[in-house]
């Protein structure tokens, strides 16, 4: 058996998405921008991908464009407002757990004069909207927040924040990372206030390489490359057709049978933590744990074990999770959302991350647990003395 | 400048008698092997003591990088040949001197230094000698361009070479010293994922030794990147020397059983023994005549003066050698750096030496008490050592 518990990292495509691209690169491969058949059978690849992926956050298809994935969305929305909105002010808000795709781009504009507020987090990984409303000030030109945490899964309130933000300064643009929760939450920008919002097509069973900012009609920003001047200027460069086809069907599927979707995702993390708390001893999950947090992400510490080498015994077993966060667990360094929201020191370095998808069933983590019960016991008989 | 020739200078070859002819034909061979991979038409040429590397539509850059690989060329002089005119006639005087001078100004823009000719004639037929050529080639140039002679210590000494052909050359591009690969057995290398390590198996293989190598791998406790990354250290060193051999032994139940039964301040002192021990039965099985290891004097609890008595008493069969020895970790490090290994080696992967190490291991274990407490593996020790063996996997790295 086969588990992969990764998804947070990234998924498998849908068969149907992996078809389609195929069949752009091999029959369908003009260039949007060509004026013959070829290049209108193209660009309606794109107007089709645009309608899909705006309906399924209430936004209009002309406000949704295409980058190479969260990473490009997060660095063209907070550069590119940051640099439209300079001549109002030079700062900008986001949270200390936000992904380095959010945290380097900030760092970024620090060396170029902007000034940045960190907001904290509490124990469940959430922002407080009353630290919020306080650093909002006449010339905060940005706030971005993430959606769901990649390492905790823990839900941050956009739909408050929003709000708030548009009450205290109304020209404060709100940017939210949406790279995990996509597809995980019912979004809503118009409610919820968004004027931009980044989402990947690799953690939502589409390809790689392909990603979504959406910005609200008559949004101030500027483009950050410069080019053919495809996309309305904002992001030069012919267009992904395969990966935009792929990541609108990605997106259809995403939100076709949400409801239930969600529902056995909530499921399933259910089962898992109240079986895994009842099979394993010493192990913690982290962060909020139930519907009031991501469907699809376990953070789970299992004490005197270390994270690297539960992972790899698990590999042994051909289940795949990841130790903090797969981004960034290649650097040392220890999770800033992990110490944020006060894991105990001794555990830092003993938490895996189990993220699931649509594809992943019961079976799987029944494997899994079973598994661990196996293993975890004689990693701690071998622990470091 | 445009260059014809490379002149390949070798030192110790040149003094090793009767048997100069054999260390001669392992170094061209290698050469030969290191062209394989650049572009260009190359021709090799052996004449009395020094190697002569005809080339043509070549790059330059890469071509020194290939032959910075050789072990056995100590320098490289890249030099401008002037060809017989038609089958029979050197170049006349002037002709001679026309080049000589264009080559000063060519290769040396800033003319201030001073300089000497050093002639060469192996074609006695020329009509000048070597004593009145360099004369006249010096007299020429400090005509041209008012540089000023030094007979005894010159800023440049420019060689003028009359032989099948003519050469000129002045400048000496380093190679990496050493012997020819090949002139010198094999060892079996212990090759960690450390700095240490590779630079100790680079100067062993420096000396034209074969190297094969092995990794001890305690998976889940090291990653298969571990894995990959000792892989490409051993690239590191096949650059050098076409291919290492690299043996992965599964040490993790070894390990977990020392665990086990011993103290734990001793775990990495029987460990390594036991490592040194399967490491001269793999070097035994492949014809090596010693073992490597990248040890250095009180590096680390293992590496004490005691510690080294410990684990080297295991070995009988054959030497252990090790180039560090002496070594301050700096002056390892610079070697690491040189040879584009320092990078792959800090990548941040636990090895299996630092997985379960004691807070505080023996600085100066006993012989005795480590042999004693050895016994308590008797039971089953023998049999994993040889299964560890029997599952070797084998990764041959070729560059």
């Amino acid at each position: 058996m086969e588990a992969y518990l990764d998804n947070s990292a990234t998924t498998m495509a849908h068969k149907e998405v992996a078809e389609m691209c195929v069949k752009v690169m091999t029959e369908d491969y003009g260039n949007p921008s060509s004026l013959h058949h070829k290049g209108v059978v193209a660009e309606d690849y794109i107007k089709k991908a645009k309608e899909a992926i705006a309906k399924t956050i209430r936004a209009e298809a002309r406000e949704i464009f295409f980058t190479s994935g969260g990473t490009e969305s997060d660095n063209m929305a907070i550069i590119g407002v940051a640099r439209a909105c300079n001549r109002s002010g030079k700062h900008l808000i986001t949270t200390t757990v936000e992904h380095p795709a959010v945290l380097e781009t900030m760092k970024y504009l620090e060396k170029e004069g902007f000034e940045v507020t960190y907001l904290g987090v509490d124990e469940n990984g959430q922002i407080s909207l009353e630290e919020l409303k306080n650093a909002i000030r006449p010339d905060t030109t940005l706030v971005s927040i993430m959606m769901v945490n990649n390492e905790i899964g823990a839900l941050e309130p956009i739909e408050e924040a929003g709000k708030l933000i548009k009450e205290v300064n109304p020209k404060t643009l709100f940017h939210v990372d949406a790279v995990q929760g996509y597809g995980k939450v019912m979004i809503n920008v118009r409610n919820m206030k968004i004027d931009l919002m980044s989402v990947s097509g690799h953690k939502i069973h589409g390809p790689k390489g392909i990603g979504i900012l959406y910005i609200k009609n008559g949004t101030k920003i500027v483009p950050i490359n410069y080019g053919g001047g495809q996309q309305k200027g904002m992001r030069s460069g012919t267009e992904n057709v395969p990966g935009i086809a792929g990541i609108g069907l990605a997106a259809e599927k995403a939100y076709a049978d949400f409801e239930n979707d969600i529902n056995r995702l909530y499921e399933l993390k259910e089962y898992f933590i109240k079986t895994a708390s009842e099979k394993l001893t010493d192990i913690s999950f982290n962060g909020l744990t139930g519907r009031d947090s991501a469907p699809h992400i376990i953070s789970m510490s299992v004490s005197g074990v270390r994270a690297e080498v539960l992972l790899h015994a698990l590999e042994e077993k051909k289940i795949y999770v990841s130790s903090g966060s797969a981004c960034a667990s290649n650097n040392p360094h220890v999770s800033a959302t992990l110490k944020g929201i006060g894991v105990d020191e001794s555990l830092l370095d003993s938490t895996i991350r189990i993220s699931m998808s649509t594809y992943t069933t019961k079976d799987e983590l029944d494997y899994t647990i079973d598994s661990l019960c196996d293993i975890v016991g004689l990693l701690r008989r071998f622990s470091r003395r | 400048m445009e260059y014809q020739t490379f002149v390949l200078k070798y030192a110790e070859i040149g003094i090793k008698g009767k048997n100069r002819y054999f260390f001669e034909d392992k170094l061209v061979k290698q050469i030969e092997r290191v062209l394989k991979n650049v572009q260009g038409e190359f021709k090799i040429t052996k004449v009395a003591g020094r190697i002569y590397l005809a080339a043509d539509n070549y790059d330059f850059d890469e071509t020194i990088a290939a032959l910075q690989t050789v072990f056995g060329i100590t320098g490289i002089c890249p030099a401008v040949s002037i060809e017989r005119d038609g089958d029979s006639n050197l170049p006349d005087y002037e002709h001679l001197s026309k080049a000589v001078v264009k080559f000063m100004d060519e290769v040396y823009p800033d003319k201030n230094k001073t300089f000497k000719v050093k002639v060469r004639r192996v074609d006695k037929t020329y009509p000048k000698d070597s004593m009145e050529l360099g004369r006249d080639l010096g007299a020429d140039i400090k005509e041209t361009f008012g540089m000023e002679v030094d007979v005894h210590n010159p800023d440049i000494l420019l060689n003028v070479e009359l032989r099948e052909k003519v050469n000129i050359f002045s400048e000496i591009i380093p190679g990496p010293g050493g012997m020819p690969l090949g002139s010198a057995g094999k060892a079996m290398l212990l090759l960690s994922g450390g700095i240490d390590s590779p630079v100790a198996g680079y100067m062993i293989a420096k000396r034209g030794v074969e190297i094969e190598a092995v990794y001890f791998n305690a998976p889940p406790y090291t990653s298969e990147r571990a894995k990959q990354k000792v892989i490409d250290l051993a690239g590191v060193i096949a650059k050098y020397t076409g291919k290492v051999k690299l043996h992965i032994i599964n040490f993790t139940d070894i390990q977990m059983y020392i665990y086990e039964k011993c103290p734990h301040e001793e775990l990495t002192i029987i460990m390594r023994r036991y490592m040194m021990k399967i490491a001269e039965m793999l070097g035994v099985e492949a014809g090596c005549q010693g073992l490597v290891t990248g040890e250095s004097i009180g590096q680390v609890a293992s590496q004490t003066i005691e510690s080294l008595l410990t684990t080297n008493e295991v070995v009988t069969k054959m030497p252990v050698y090790r180039p560090l020895i002496a070594f301050d970790k700096q002056d390892i490090v610079d070697i690491s750096l040189k040879i584009d290994a320092y990078e792959t080696s800090i990548l941040p992967y636990e090895d299996c030496c630092t997985i379960f190490v004691a807070k505080h291991p023996v600085t100066k274990p006993k012989l005795e008490v480590i042999k004693k407490h050895e016994l308590n593996l008797s039971e089953k020790i023998d049999e994993m050592v040889q299964t560890a063996i029997d599952t070797d996997e084998i990764v041959v790295v070729e560059r």
